[in-house]
């Protein structure tokens, strides 16, 4: 699912998220000054109906870049699969 | 070293034996099986479904293991987690551990369940009389993993 395009990155919503946002995944145009996970949520909250109630500040939301847990300082890029995932509740 | 997702139930025998390779060097084998329950709180759960992030899983999986081998005295390590629809009494996760001597196996096999419940990518939706609901993180999930932290 990464993305292939050289200006899109892909956005991956698992479980709960999924039926939130009522989508599995969507590719994106990163706006200017989005260069971090952080600024990513932001960014997504921004758009407001379920995107602002489910990534308010204080709901456990993990992102996900390439695979690997970020950190919010962990940049994100063309080309990146990012996914943001709920409390896992595997095991 | 063995990381696996699948869809289908597992055979503890046949997975062990193979696990155990009959090294001679292993003296001690700890395992855990965790399975679907037919209750949650209040809740009679009917059918549990799991879902999990492709990818992702098995390279997070592979690195609590590697952690494990890191911080323990152990040979070898197993990991199965089934996905998709259970019912309550089947089998959904299978850890498996080898070491010469049984405190690192136990030590290694918690460890790895604690940090598969607070860091791989599953969740766990599950329908009750009153309807479909994903299961809630458990705050407890979170201190046992901490715990290893702390030692």
């Amino acid at each position: 699912m990464r993305g292939d395009s050289a200006d899109t990155l892909t956005l991956v919503y698992l479980a709960r998220l999924r039926d939130a946002f009522g989508t599995s995944s969507e590719r994106v145009v990163l706006p200017p000054g989005v260069t971090t996970a952080a600024d990513l949520r932001a960014w997504l909250a921004s758009r407001g109906g379920a995107f602002a109630a489910e990534l308010a500040a204080g709901r456990t939301v993990r992102i996900a870049v390439n695979h690997d847990i970020a950190q919010p300082d962990t940049p994100v890029r063309p080309g990146d699969e990012v996914a943001l995932l709920p409390p896992v509740t595997g095991g | 070293m063995t990381v696996r997702v699948q869809t289908g139930d597992f055979d503890v025998t046949r997975e062990l034996a193979e696990l155990r390779g009959r090294d001679p060097r292993v003296g001690a084998v700890a395992v855990f099986i965790g399975t679907v329950r037919d209750v949650n709180g209040e809740a009679t759960v009917r059918k549990l479904t799991l879902e999990h992030y492709p990818g992702m899983t098995e390279k997070a999986l592979a690195q609590i293991v590697a952690d494990a081998k890191a911080r323990w005295d152990i040979f070898d390590a197993l990991v199965i987690h089934r996905v998709g629809e259970l019912a309550p009494a089947d089998q959904i996760v299978l850890v498996g551990v080898t070491s010469a001597h049984r405190g690192d196996a136990f030590a290694a096999c918690e460890f790895i369940m604690d940090y598969l419940k607070t860091r791989a990518p599953f969740w766990k939706k599950e329908a009750t009389p009153a309807g479909v609901r994903w299961v809630d993180a458990r705050a407890s999930d979170d201190e046992a993993a901490a715990r290893w932290k702390a030692t």
